[in-house]
C-alpha cells in the first residue's frame, strides 16, 4: 500500500517533469520561430487546423447542442416545482458560457485530436521517423509538435465559441418546445442574465486548455517505445491525462476568476 | 586491407553508455577510417545499435569522447550538430521513411530543408538519386506504405545519400530482405562506396555482407570491442564468441552444402 503510494508519487513527479520539459522545448522552438518566422511550418499548421478545427465542428456543435438542451430540460423540470422556470435561462447562460462550452469542447478535443496527435507521433517514433529527422539536424519539436499545438491553440477558442452558441441554441429550443418560453422572451432574459464577462471567462480558458492538451498529447506520443501495445497504452494515457488536466485547470481558473471578481 | 595509415573520420574513446543501472557500452573505443566499410557484429543485445545511435547523437553518452577529425569541423569549440548531421547519412533498420511524404519528397527532404534549390533541380536530383540506388523515376510518386521492404531500404539509402555525405551509417541494411535482394543490396553498397568514396559504418548480422563488403570487422561483446580486423583475423580469433560466430555450426553447415569455405545465408528475422 505505502509502496504503491510511493511509486505513484514518483510517477506523478516524473509526469510533471515531462510536461515542463516539453513546455520548455516548445518555448525554445517558439522563440526560434519568432527570430526566424520563415522557418514556421505554415502548411503543416494549416493542415492540422483543418483537421482539429474545421473537421471537428459538426461533432462539437452536435454534442454541445445536446448538452445545452439537456441542461435546459433538467432545469425546467426541477425549477418548475417551485415556480422558478424563468431562472433556467440564467443557469443555462452562465453555465454554458463560463464552463460547459469550453469544458465539453476541451474534453472532446482531448479525445478526438489529442489522441490523434499521440498516435501519429507515436507511430512516427516507432518507425524511427523522429530519429531520422533528428539525425538530419532538425528539431522534431519545431517541425512536428509546434505546428500541431499552434493549430490546436487556434482551433479550440473557435470551437469553444461555436460550442457555447450551439448549447445556448439547444437550451433556447428546449425552453420553447418543452418549457413554453418563446424565443423572444428567452433572448430578452438571456440579455439580462449574462454579461460579456461570462463569455470572456469561457473564452480565456480555451487556449490554455489547448496548450495543456497539446503538450500532454505530444509528450505521450514521444514516449512510445517499439511495440504496438505501447502505442495503445500511451494513446489511452494521453487522453486520460489531458482530460484530467483540463478539469484541474478549469478548477484553478474558477478559483482565479472568483478571486479577481470575474 | 592495411588500414591503420588512413585518417580516422570518427573516433570514439572510452565510450560509456547505459540505461538506468545497466551499462551497455563500457569504455568502448572504436575508430572509423576514411574510405573503409566497417562491419560491426555482436550478439543480440550486445549494443551494436546503441553504439550506432550514440555515434550519430541519438543516445547521450555517460562518459568518453566522440570526435570527428575527418570532417574538418575542428574550428568550432563545440562542433555544430547540424553541420555534422549534414556530413552523415543514416539508413535506419526499418528505413524510417516519412510516411506522409512520397518517395521523391522523402529523398528531397534533406535537400529542400538545407539548400535553396529550385523545384526543377530538386526533381532532377531526386531522379538521379533514385537511379543511383537502382530505382526508376516512376517509383518516386509512390508512398512508403506502397513499396516493398527492399525498395524501402533503397529509398532510405537514397535519402541518406541526398546531401552527398562523407560517412554513411547503415543499421542492419540487409535484415528483412530475401537472400537475393540482400546480395544485391550488398553489391549496391559496395559500388556506391567505391564510386562516391564513402566511409561506411555498418551494423549487421549478415555473414554474407561481412564477407563481401566489409573491409574491417569489429566484434562487440560485454560492452567492448573484443576483436577488430579483417575477416582473416576473425577466422583466426580464439575469442569464444567470435569463434562460435564465424566458425559455428550454422557457418559450417552452409560450407558443407555449398562447398565453399563459408557463404552462409543471411539469418532470418
Amino acid at each position: 500500500m505505502l509502496n504503491s503510494v510511493g511509486h505513484a508519487t514518483v510517477r506523478l513527479a516524473s509526469d510533471a517533469t515531462t510536461f515542463l520539459g516539453m513546455f520548455g522545448e516548445l518555448a525554445i522552438a517558439m522563440a526560434r520561430i519568432i527570430a526566424h518566422p520563415r522557418r514556421f511550418r505554415l502548411t503543416s499548421a494549416v493542415y492540422h487546423l483543418y483537421r482539429v478545427g474545421w473537421q471537428a465542428v459538426p461533432i462539437m456543435v452536435l454534442i454541445t447542442f445536446l448538452i445545452g438542451a439537456i441542461i435546459a430540460q433538467q432545469g425546467i423540470f426541477h425549477f418548475r416545482k417551485f415556480g422558478a422556470e424563468a431562472y433556467v435561462v440564467d443557469m443555462v447562460g452562465i453555465l454554458v458560457l463560463r464552463e460547459i462550452g469550453v469544458l465539453i469542447v476541451s474534453i472532446m478535443s482531448a479525445g478526438r485530436s489529442g489522441s490523434a496527435y499521440t498516435a501519429e507521433l507515436g507511430s512516427m517514433k516507432m518507425r524511427e521517423e523522429i530519429d531520422a529527422l533528428r539525425t538530419m539536424g532538425f528539431d522534431p519539436v519545431e517541425i512536428l509538435i509546434l505546428p500541431r499545438i499552434v493549430a490546436l491553440i487556434c482551433a479550440l477558442p473557435i470551437l469553444a465559441f461555436l460550442g457555447a452558441m450551439a448549447a445556448l441554441y439547444g437550451g433556447g429550443l428546449v425552453a420553447w418546445l418543452y418549457g413554453g418560453m418563446s424565443p423572444g422572451v428567452f433572448v430578452a432574459r438571456l440579455r439580462e442574465a449574462i454579461s460579456v464577462t461570462h463569455f470572456e471567462v469561457g473564452m480565456i480558458k480555451a487556449p490554455f486548455m489547448a496548450l495543456a492538451i497539446g503538450i500532454v498529447a505530444c509528450s505521450e506520443g514521444l514516449k512510445v517505445k517499439g511495440s504496438a501495445e505501447s502505442l495503445g497504452l500511451q494513446t489511452t494515457t494521453s487522453v486520460v491525462k489531458s482530460i484530467f488536466l483540463v478539469i484541474v485547470l478549469d478548477g484553478v481558473f474558477a478559483i482565479f476568476f472568483a478571486s479577481i471578481g470575474m | 586491407m592495411n588500414a591503420p595509415a588512413r585518417q580516422a573520420v570518427i573516433e570514439a574513446r572510452d565510450l560509456v553508455v547505459g540505461f538506468g543501472d545497466q551499462i551497455v557500452l563500457d569504455r568502448l573505443s572504436i575508430a572509423l577510417r576514411r574510405g573503409e566499410i566497417l562491419g560491426v557484429v555482436g550478439a543480440s543485445g550486445s549494443g551494436k545499435s546503441v553504439l550506432l545511435r550514440t555515434l550519430i547523437g541519438l543516445i547521450p553518452k555517460r562518459a568518453g569522447t566522440i570526435s570527428f577529425p575527418g570532417l574538418g569541423l575542428e574550428g568550432a569549440a563545440t562542433p555544430d550538430t547540424s553541420a555534422i548531421a549534414r556530413r552523415q547519412g543514416i539508413l535506419f533498420q526499418q528505413g524510417a521513411l516519412f510516411s506522409s511524404l512520397t518517395v521523391r519528397q522523402n529523398i528531397q527532404f534533406p535537400m529542400r530543408e538545407n539548400l535553396s534549390l529550385s523545384v526543377t533541380l530538386l526533381d532532377e536530383l531526386a531522379t538521379v538519386k533514385l537511379e543511383m540506388v537502382g530505382l526508376n523515376a516512376r517509383d518516386g510518386d509512390k508512398f512508403p506504405a506502397e513499396i516493398s521492404g527492399g525498395m524501402t531500404k533503397r529509398v532510405a539509402l537514397a535519402r541518406a545519400l541526398a546531401l552527398d555525405p562523407d560517412v554513411v551509417f547503415l543499421d542492419e541494411p540487409t535484415s528483412g530482405l530475401d537472400p537475393i535482394s540482400a546480395g544485391e543490396f550488398d553489391v549496391l553498397i559496395r559500388a556506391l562506396q567505391q564510386t562516391l568514396g564513402l566511409t561506411v559504418f555498418m551494423v549487421t548480422h549478415d555473414l554474407d555482407s561481412l564477407h563481401t563488403v566489409c573491409d574491417r570487422i569489429a566484434v562487440l561483446a560485454d560492452g567492448k570491442v573484443v576483436a577488430d580486423g579483417p575477416m582473416t583475423m576473425m577466422l583466426a580469433s580464439e575469442h569464444p564468441w567470435v569463434k562460435s560466430y564465424f566458425r559455428g555450426t550454422r557457418t559450417r553447415n552452409r560450407a558443407k552444402l555449398t562447398g565453399q569455405p563459408w557463404k552462409p545465408a543471411p539469418p532470418m528475422h
